[in-house]
């Protein structure tokens, strides 16, 4: 039975008539077309899928569209313009490879960011710990949130 | 006629405009039949053409695996893209330079050497001609076989290339859309596809009525033979009724897997082909005194990319439209065209970026499965998404290999001979390869193709369980390779392919021999070592970690050399790590010796890349098996290097502009996973010499020490 199901996402008021129990990755790659938030194993192993629900890292593989009802999430897609600093010190840095797990990091680091304005070199991996990469590119990784860290302090003291 | 010291792709595609065109609007239209598997390959290939024809890179638009719209390159694999595609496209800009440089002297009266070229525009002593590439276009005829002859430009005179120019496809990727996946069509079907468990197993009984109720009666079966895929609208529907269908099929017959099967050991008791025996260098007459040997393995390992593998199709007006993240557009259409019995010119297939790819993984078996619900929805694109199961469960694996190492020695225990045994099945099974579809779909069919027996790659192409099966060290080698004809595992190339198994068998051989010596691990090699280019990289690694110093109590380091398929880059690695309840790395120095390197930085991605792969594999990873089945088909089950394992590393770029440039994208896989070995084996006092080096392995070699 499909429910009237209404939530934020990145910002934007969204309403949608679909059954309680569909994975919230399909509701947003396939209804809202927000390609950002990457299938990799629907079982919370990988971390390619993760968005960010009430600012907190949340698995849309199988977070079902039901429990997001009147919540704030935030995919990827708010890092695709030049705006915050975590796309600038991943350009900067050459923070990937094939990139397929960038979005899922990305949201980590911006959780992470979110909380703790000078987080520790552990603290970013902790944050990181469950993300896959395959590729080999995670020292840029965690180079270009400690870059990105920088960059928001400074904008803070500005 | 063209030369064969071309590079193969120009003698493949000799024609100008297969390559390069100039369409309006100040671009520059270049084509390459190799393509991004996020290796960085096109920005490199930019660089290269942005250098010859001087223009900005950004002015380059670049089309890339197409079979109807770029160059035949084959596969690419084997590091060895910017030889041969950059080879060509380097030959092909500084040609088309030249012909425009020829036709502007025409026109202005002038001759050629007052002529320069700025961002495309043509400078007559220095000053704006008028003239520029694209009004030049129309007078030059490209359409000519390229001569190969004009001159390049010197290493001094390269602006772009040996730069750190920023890869080209990361900006969208983050937060973009950039992928296969994320491909999409109005009226787009999706689809799932069940694959069989293991080699031959047939479906004894499929839950059909049950995949229709969990797909909400929305989607709907399409079979042929074993072959099942389930098909509809919405993805979340037909996700849910192939679960079912996971769950519920009962397979019988086809091979007998079980968990002996995981181990190399059981390489020895299948059927062989004759022994082949190869050797490098002559014995002398000098005796031996004594006599070592020793036994390494490696297991069968499994691509892990982060994407399941995707495609879509589209048959419409008898012509099959597939988009695919295979490395290999020309050869997975002839497949593709003879598992379905078409014609190969009514077969269309399109390269479209994945996520990372390391070897023939299940992009070309999800490119089939694809184009098989595509012909029984004609008119209608369907988009295929494997599972995380399928990736780590059916798709090709790397092989496991036996190695047995023996070397006669002299008095000063330096061996005067040395043979290396290997034992493997194929590291090339991929589609097209000796005539064979080799598509798992395509077997899985009713009267599916009758492929071939499997082959592995000949020592000209690099070899394939053979791979660095000799070493550039100085005594004479002989190989003695034991093909496993036939094997019930399915397996294929995957990144270095035997380098991994036989530079991890040598150079831990080569520190058993310095230890029996009483030497240094470092000038034991040295002392057995005259190519100047391994001789730089050896010392400058030592020196970069500090070889020989004093390391904190439980810290044990240990080294490692080889040359990439012995004509591929140079790399010497030290690894320093920790042995508590497992192994942990810290640390990583890499020298290497690439040549001209297009792109510093890029290079440097792949090599530590490549360095953390290996030490993922060496440490955690293998393919286990067991009830017919592969049972790691889950990350749970498959572990791989975590953020918080990840070691520091560090890279010298030692190779000069003026040499070519050399294959760097495999380079560091066989020496970082030895000097991990031989890291493990000074820090333990025990050598370990078969793969993973987990903490049960640990366990074990130390209650029998």
């Amino acid at each position: 039975m499909a429910s009237d199901i209404a939530f934020r996402v990145n910002g934007i008021e969204r309403r949608i008539a679909i059954e309680e129990s569909v994975p919230l990755i399909h509701v947003l790659r396939n209804e809202l077309d927000l390609k950002a938030t990457r299938f990799g194993c629907g079982e919370e192993q990988c971390g390619a899928c993760m968005v960010l629900l009430d600012g907190q890292p949340a698995y849309a593989c199988t977070l079902i569209v039901g429990e997001a009802a009147g919540r704030s999430i935030e995919t990827a897609e708010v890092l695709a313009d030049g705006a915050h600093p975590l796309r600038a010190a991943f350009l900067e840095e050459q923070a990937g490879q094939c990139g397929y797990c960038l979005s899922g990091i990305l949201l980590s680091a911006k959780a992470l960011l979110d909380r703790t304005a000078s987080p520790t070199r552990a603290e970013i991996i902790a944050a990181l710990e469950p993300h896959l990469c395959r590729c080999g590119a995670q020292g840029r990784m965690v180079r270009a949130v400690e870059r990105a860290a920088a960059s928001l302090r400074n904008e803070v003291a500005a | 006629m063209i030369p064969n010291a071309l590079p193969q792709s120009l003698v493949d595609n000799p024609r100008i405009d297969q390559w390069i065109s100039f369409p309006s609007g100040g671009r520059v239209a270049l084509r390459t039949g190799k393509v991004e598997l996020g290796q960085g390959l096109l920005t490199a290939l930019l660089q290269i053409a942005a250098d010859e024809l001087d223009v900005a890179a950004a002015r380059i638009l670049l089309t890339s695996g197409d079979t109807e719209a770029a160059p035949n390159e084959g596969y690419t694999a084997g590091s060895r893209s910017v030889e041969l595609s950059g080879g060509a496209i380097r030959l092909v800009c500084a040609e088309v330079r030249a012909l425009m440089l020829e036709a502007a002297a025409e026109r202005l009266g002038c001759p050629a050497r007052a002529l320069s070229v700025s961002d495309g525009a043509i400078l007559r002593d220095g000053v704006e001609s008028g003239l520029d590439y694209w009004t030049l276009a129309e007078a030059v005829n490209l359409a000519r076989t390229a001569s190969g002859t004009a001159p390049a430009k010197p290493a001094a005179a390269l602006r772009v290339v040996g730069t750190d120019v920023p890869r080209r496809d990361l900006p969208d990727k983050l937060g973009g859309a950039p992928f296969i996946q994320d491909i999409s069509f109005p009226g787009m079907l999706h689809a799932r596809v069940l694959h069989r468990p293991r080699k031959g197993a047939h479906i004894a009984h499929l839950d059909e009525a049950g995949a229709l109720r969990a797909g909400h009666g929305s989607v709907s079966l399409v079979r042929s033979g074993d072959l099942v895929a389930v098909v509809g609208e919405r993805e979340w529907q037909v996700d849910a009724a192939c679960k079912r269908l996971r769950e519920r099929t009962q397979w019988e017959g086809g091979v007998t897997i079980n968990a002996a099967d995981g181990e190399a050991t059981s390489l020895l008791s299948r059927p062989l082909a004759p022994a082949r025996v190869i050797h490098q260098g002559q014995a002398g007459d000098a005796p031996a005194t004594s006599r070592i040997e020793a036994t390494y393995s490696k297991p069968y390992i499994a691509h892990g990319s982060i994407a399941p593998s995707c495609a879509l199709a589209r048959f419409e007006d008898g012509r099959l439209t597939i988009w695919t993240h295979s490395q290999g557009v020309f050869l997975l259409r002839g497949a593709v065209a003879r598992a379905l019995k078409l014609p190969a010119e009514a077969v269309h297939v399109i390269h479209h970026q994945g996520a990372g790819c390391y070897g023939h993984n299940g992009a070309d078996d999800a490119a089939f499965d694809a184009a098989f619900v595509a012909m029984a929805r004609p008119g209608q694109t369907v988009r295929v998404l494997w599972t995380r199961e399928d990736e780590l469960g059916v798709a090709p694996f790397g092989a496991a290999m036996q190695v047995k190492v023996s070397a006669d020695l002299d008095d000063d225990g330096r061996p005067l001979a040395w043979t290396q045994e290997i034992w493997s099945p194929t590291h090339a099974a991929r589609p097209g390869i000796n005539g064979a579809v080799n598509l798992l779909g395509a077997q899985e069919m009713e009267d599916p193709p009758q492929d071939p027996p499997p082959i592995d790659l000949n020592e000209a192409a690099g070899g394939g369980a053979t791979r660095n099966g000799f070493s550039l060290y100085d005594f004479p080698q002989t190989m003695v390779h034991h093909f496993v004809a036939d094997n019930p595992i399915r397996t294929s190339s995957m990144r270095g392919l035997g380098a991994f198994a036989n530079v991890f068998a040598i150079e831990s051989f080569m520190d058993e021999l310095a230890e029996a010596a009483g030497a240094d691990p470092v000038a034991y090699r040295l002392s057995l070592m005259n190519d100047r280019r391994a001789r730089a990289v050896i010392e400058t690694a030592a020196q970069m970690s500090g070889w020989g110093a004093a390391t904190p109590d439980g810290v044990a380091r240990g080294f490692a050399f080889s040359r990439y398929k012995n004509f591929a880059a140079y790399l010497a690695a030290v690894v320093e790590l920790k042995v508590d309840e497992d192994v942990r790395v810290s640390r990583v120095w890499c020298a290497v010796d690439a040549g001209r390197v297009i792109n510093p930085d890029g290079a440097r991605n792949q090599i530590e890349g490549g360095a953390i792969q290996a030490t993922s594999w060496a440490l955690k990873e293998q393919v286990r098996f067991a009830d017919g089945q592969v049972v790691s088909n889950r990350w749970e089950t498959y572990p791989i290097l975590r953020f918080s394992e990840v070691p520091e590393i560090e890279t010298r770029l030692l190779g000069t502009p003026e040499d070519p440039p050399l294959g760097i994208g495999e380079v560091s896989q066989g020496p970082v996973g030895a000097a991990i070995g031989n890291a493990v084996a000074s820090a333990l006092g025990v050598r370990l010499r078969h793969l993973p080096l987990t903490r049960e392995r640990i366990m074990a070699a130390l209650l029998e020490a």
